[in-house]
């Protein structure tokens, strides 16, 4: 059975202009010691389904789902003091910018033994023990000084590394990584990703990889699910999803990779990603798609079994009848 | 051989930084000693992590700071503070964030006209309003875009505005701070489209500024890399990025993350971070990070020696068939 199991997730924000759909009909599995990522542009609702998962949504949002299990445990009919014990604890979670998830008024020592504290409820000397052994399985130099540094005096890298040994603090079963090196540079972001793959190894726990970045995709992740605004619109192990992309959108995203070029020209995706009023009737990738037909427009499609990977497109790309170079 | 529009000779910017009430005031060199030309028509790209110098070095070409020490001419002409004013014509910049640069109350054609109503007070409303509605044509936005105002446009088309705005004046160079960084995947090949095919036909000169190297390898036809406000290479692209000399180089390419899941590469890892740019390590400044260091790296500061190929280090990589590559 899989850590994570979420069906038909939607997840709706009440906005002065009316509802809007950000998270529409997502199905999600995360397996126990598995790397997931899930990739798509701004506005795909990449981020917004794994904080209805967290339960860390403001209250202008509308979350159902047919089925949300973690571990065995509910997370729709759960009350908030028994999610409170969840979160944090065998899910934890990781945010894009270092700096402004640290609380700049206190030490990251005390940050992180507050965790320690409250998850574990470890005695003062045992958590200073457990915070210098995180500090040191992260990879921070001088563990002992760098816990009473404030997060302004160190860097976004050690920041990071801050923020990952809080995650992994309570040994958790499931860790969720939201860009957690879009704000860093190269040689650092390549310091990170390696870090989070290690801390898998090691430990077991399953990671899902939220990142807009094709490079970072292919290089960590094992399995990987595309959204496009608010829908998962295909799934597949890394390198079939590289190989030979179901969706057309996948197709077009990679192609539009300065990396794989062949010409001075790049291939492009016409318009823009479908906003609050602009939603088309049919397939939401239609009105970009360059194989999109009146069907398309119409009639929104389902998605498709696993041998095709779940791809949510009525004329999928290089399956046996239809190849697509 | 086209004749350079833009020279520089050991430019170099300096910033006082002061270090408290009693404190000396400390010296940052954030861009100390560089070289570079610039034809028509051909683009240089400037890389580099964050504080390495490169939005400095932007920001003097633009005429927007002052050089410490150095000379830069533009078409044969030194560049002085008090030529400015008449020099600017001829270099714009568009800057990274296009929310941030374009003025919320003002309408496209305002934001359009502007550049005209100052630099060409004698030019008839009409002719300006004629020129605006050329220029947002030839960028790819729609006349009935002219009266709206910027809020109503995606990261893309704003960033569309801001290069229509950039050549109002009928630039020579055109300065690109990480002109896609903040652009999702599908928008970003948009605009480095749009950067080509105005090149093409404006024979313009691009300084080409950003962190992401796949993006540089499309566009670029000669490259520097820059660490720490120095350059350690620089050569055509073609060079630097098959059989990059510096370690440094080497090791950027192997961090950025390649979006074939089959090509995972060694990594060569640089342990530790930046160091900070107010207390440069004496010797080569890549010196504590470096995995080749030896005496005589900590002590003296190598020159960028080479002919076509130029780089900053005593033992340079020189295999063309280099990992890394």
């Amino acid at each position: 059975m899989s850590l994570l199991r979420i069906r038909n997730l939607s997840v709706s924000f009440a906005t002065a202009s009316g509802a809007f759909k950000a998270v529409d009909g997502v199905d999600q599995d995360v397996n126990a010691g598995e790397i997931l990522s899930i990739v798509g542009e701004s506005g795909s609702g990449k981020s917004v389904s794994m904080l209805a998962l967290m339960g860390l949504l403001p209250w202008t949002a509308t979350v159902t789902a047919d089925e949300m299990t973690f571990d065995g445990v509910d997370l729709l009919n759960i009350s908030k003091s028994a999610r409170r014990k969840i979160v944090g604890n065998d899910l934890a979670m990781i945010f894009q910018e270092p700096m402004s998830a640290l609380n700049p008024c206190f030490t990251v020592g005390w940050q992180i033994k507050e965790a320690l504290r409250i998850h574990l409820g470890l005695d003062r000397k045992a958590r200073h023990r457990r915070a210098v052994e995180l500090f040191e399985q992260v990879g921070i130099p001088d563990p002992e000084r760098r816990l009473s540094a404030f997060p302004h005096q160190m860097s976004g890298g050690m920041n990071q590394r801050v923020m990952i040994a809080m995650a992994i603090s309570c040994q958790p079963k499931l860790l969720i990584a939201d860009e957690p090196t879009t704000a860093l540079d190269v040689t650092i972001q390549a310091q990170i990703l390696d870090l989070l793959a290690d801390l898998r190894n090691e430990t077991g726990m399953g990671l899902v990889l939220i990142t807009h970045d094709m490079g970072v995709v292919a290089e960590t992740a094992e399995r990987v699910s595309v959204q496009y605004a608010g829908q998962k619109i295909e799934e597949q192990p890394v390198d079939d999803l590289f190989n030979s992309p179901h969706h057309p959108y996948t197709a077009a995203l990679l192609d539009a990779l300065p990396e794989r070029a062949t010409d001075k020209l790049l291939p492009t995706i016409p318009g823009v990603v479908p906003g609050q009023f602009d939603r088309p009737r049919g397939c939401l990738f239609s009105p970009r798609c360059k194989y999109a037909n009146d069907h398309c427009r119409a009639v929104p499609p389902i998605p498709a079994g696993p041998e095709l990977g779940f791809v949510r497109c009525h004329y999928p790309l290089n399956t046996d009848e239809r190849n697509v170079s | 051989m086209t004749e350079a529009v833009i020279h520089a000779e050991g430019l170099k910017r300096h910033y006082e930084v002061s270090g408290g009430l009693l404190r000396k005031p400390r010296t940052l060199r954030a861009v100390a000693g560089l070289d570079f030309s610039l034809s028509a028509g051909k683009t240089l790209a400037v890389v580099g992590e964050s504080g390495c110098g490169k939005s400095t070095l932007a920001r003097m070409v633009a005429m927007i700071e002052e050089p410490t020490d150095g000379t830069l001419t533009l078409d044969g002409k030194p560049v002085r503070p008090e030529d400015w004013a008449d020099l600017r014509k001829s270099v714009q910049i568009v800057f990274q964030d296009p929310y941030g640069s374009l003025n919320p109350r003002q309408r496209i054609g305002a934001i359009l006209m502007e550049p005209l109503t100052i630099n060409r007070p004698d030019m008839p409303r009409k002719e300006r309003e004629r020129r605006a509605r050329e220029m947002l044509d030839l960028v790819g936005l729609r006349p009935e875009h002219f009266d709206r105002y910027p809020h109503m446009f995606s990261g893309g088309q704003r960033q569309r505005i801001a290069i229509a705005r950039a050549l109002m004046l009928d630039p020579k160079v055109l300065v690109l701070d990480e002109p896609v960084s903040a652009l999702d995947l599908s928008i970003q090949s948009a605009i480095l489209n749009l950067l080509t095919e105005l090149q093409e036909r404006l024979q313009l000169a691009y300084l080409f500024i950003s962190h992401d190297l796949s993006v540089v390898r499309h566009v670029a036809d000669d490259v520097i890399v820059m660490y720490l406000g120095r350059a350690v290479e620089k050569g055509p692209k073609e060079a630097v990025f098959s059989a990059p000399q510096h370690p440094y180089t080497r090791a950027l390419l192997s961090a950025t993350p390649s979006a074939e899941p089959q090509a995972r590469r060694d990594r060569i890892k640089l342990s530790g971070e930046l160091p900070s740019p107010l207390n440069i390590p004496d010797g080569c400044p890549f010196a504590p990070r470096c995995w080749k260091v030896q005496d005589k790296c900590r002590a003296q500061v190598p020159e960028l020696a080479g002919d076509v190929q130029k780089s900053a280090c005593f033992f340079p990589e020189n295999g063309p068939a280099s990992p890394a590559a």
